[in-house]
């Protein structure tokens, strides 16, 4: 451990019902990554995400977070899942959202505080989303409430981010204000982030790793046909990374 | 007449009581009962507790009791069946519906097949609930509004979004299962008002009623205990003059100006999009 690592997965096995859902994962987070996992659905992303937040025990290799195990890092973790997780008539406003995010620093039992509300108008202030905080959830657009999710999980000062999916519930207008505010989160976390959305991804993150039951991780964003092909087992569009971003297009 | 009008003083104001004690259990319960998407389960509870008040009377000892001990252990076995086996949800809810009846009318049948006021448990009868029974529901009450004052903060994650509450370390599953205690707990409460038939209702109209005017959870409780106290009294009003059952009545009432809510909040808001577009 060097002090370096946020994550550190080595040789993890995990499999429901004896079908292998990640097999032989050793991946490795340092400090201010931003790492982007793409895969297929089905191939283990929330899986690798359940690990990493210790929700889900390996059948073999070890996992740390902070250099302890995960369930023991969680108040350090800042978790944002997947968009269609929860009733949107829910009756909460999107202060009492950001506010649930402090449970873990409260615990049972303590109702919140002042400190609490301060820190929750911290993070909405974080997101530009403090002048709807009386607002119920689920008046919001999707980017806003992407936003507000975001700010629940920044308010435990986490240092480490996880996204689920993020983009999926995100018009790909709000997309380039949604890089650019991880990409400034980027400076004091960590930040994995899961996604199916191949093109979205790449251009924004530092590192890519492809998952499909096994992970193909170069510790750079330089993606290989080879690679992406053994993810997603066809041939599959590379996107380009120059001053003008395009698409490769394999012969086929 | 003095007599005769302190008698009609006295069993009202019993009735009042009950009427009020019944409202703030389903007026807070009913809120977790709504928003977490519980109904059937909680109804299943509900129901179960029909075995408690056959045993009750089996044993000769009180059906509100039995009711009680049958709307926990159901709660429990429910919450436990659904969080530690693969078995659905509404699989569960349907079997435990189911057996806890069962048992109730095999208990019944024993008891030398004669049950005095069983239909009042089955139906509610407000008018002839004993103070002893009051003093129980104020009693269930109290701890109904101490559980959810200081458990305030986990019922809302854990109704909100449990998987976070996880994530954050929150122990999901024993607040679920107490949470499902509470339901019946308000159960028991319930029975002497509308019945156990009925309770279903009084743990939803209220609380589905005051989400239409509220985003605020604390405020659709409040809300909701406020209805509930409308429905009754109105019910119980309306019962009294048209001589009809007063528990069925009441439902009926509330179920009536729900959907009428229903409608009226429905054409204020296509009258609205009509007019911003």
């Amino acid at each position: 451990m060097t002090g370096k690592d946020i994550v550190r997965l080595e040789n993890v096995w995990v499999s429901y019902n004896g079908t292998p859902a990640l097999e032989g994962i050793n991946l490795m987070v340092g400090e201010h990554d931003f790492l982007g996992i793409i895969g297929p659905n089905g191939g283990g992303k929330s899986t690798l995400l359940k690990v990493i937040l210790g929700l889900l025990a390996p059948q073999r290799g070890t996992v740390t977070v902070l250099g302890n195990p995960p369930d023991r890092s969680r108040s350090r973790i800042g978790y944002v899942p997947q968009h269609s997780n929860y009733d949107h008539d829910f009756p909460v406003s999107v202060m009492g959202v950001v506010t649930m995010g402090r449970y873990g620093k409260r615990g049972i039992l303590k109702p919140y505080g002042k400190s609490d509300r301060e820190a929750a108008e911290k993070a909405l202030a974080r997101v530009g989303m403090l002048s709807h905080a009386g607002t119920q959830i689920g008046q919001l657009s999707g980017g806003q409430q992407q936003r507000t999710f975001i700010a629940r999980a920044l308010v435990s000062d986490p240092a480490l981010l996880l996204l689920d999916e993020p983009t999926a519930s995100v018009d790909s207008a709000m997309q380039t204000d949604f890089y650019e505010l991880l990409e400034d989160l980027k400076q004091e976390m960590a930040i994995i982030m899961v996604s199916h959305d191949i093109g979205a991804v790449s251009v924004f993150v530092d590192k890519i790793a492809c998952l499909n039951v096994q992970l193909y991780y170069h510790g750079s964003r330089e993606i290989t046909p080879e690679i992406l092909e053994a993810t997603y087992k066809c041939p599959v569009q590379l996107i380009a990374h120059g001053d003008i971003p395009h698409r490769v297009l394999r012969e086929h | 007449m003095i007599m005769f009008e302190a008698f009609q003083f006295e069993f009202m104001r019993n009735a009042m009581m009950a009427g009020l004690l019944g409202s703030v259990a389903c007026g807070i319960v009913g809120v977790y009962v709504v928003v977490k998407k519980i109904v059937s389960m909680s109804g299943s509870i509900a129901h179960a507790s029909f075995g408690g008040i056959g045993l009750g009377y089996l044993l000769n000892f009180s059906p509100v009791l039995g009711a009680m001990f049958f709307s926990l252990l159901s709660a429990l076995t429910m919450g436990l069946v659904t969080r530690k086996t693969k078995l659905p949800e509404d699989t569960a809810t349907g079997i435990l519906w189911a057996l806890g009846m069962a048992l109730g009318v095999i208990f019944i049948g024993l008891s030398a097949g004669y049950a005095p006021d069983l239909m009042s448990y089955l139906f509610g009868n407000i008018l002839t609930v004993p103070v002893s029974d009051l003093y129980l529901m104020a009693a269930l009450d109290l701890i109904i509004v101490a559980l959810a004052v200081a458990f305030y903060k986990e019922f809302l994650l854990l109704s909100f979004d449990e998987e976070f509450g996880t994530v954050v370390g929150m122990p999901v599953n024993g607040l679920y299962l107490l949470l499902l205690c509470m339901v019946a707990l308000t159960v028991v409460v319930l029975i002497r008002v509308v019945g156990m038939i009925l309770v279903i209702a009084m743990l939803t109209f209220p609380a589905a009623m005051a989400r239409q005017f509220t985003h605020d959870i604390k405020k659709m409780m409040v809300l909701a205990v406020v209805f509930g106290m409308l429905f009754t009294f109105g019910g119980l009003w309306i019962s009294y003059m048209l001589n009809l059952a007063s528990g069925a009545t009441i439902i009926l009432l509330s179920g009536v100006v729900l959907l009428l809510t229903y409608v009226a909040v429905g054409l204020r808001k296509r009258t609205k999009v009509r007019f911003t577009r």
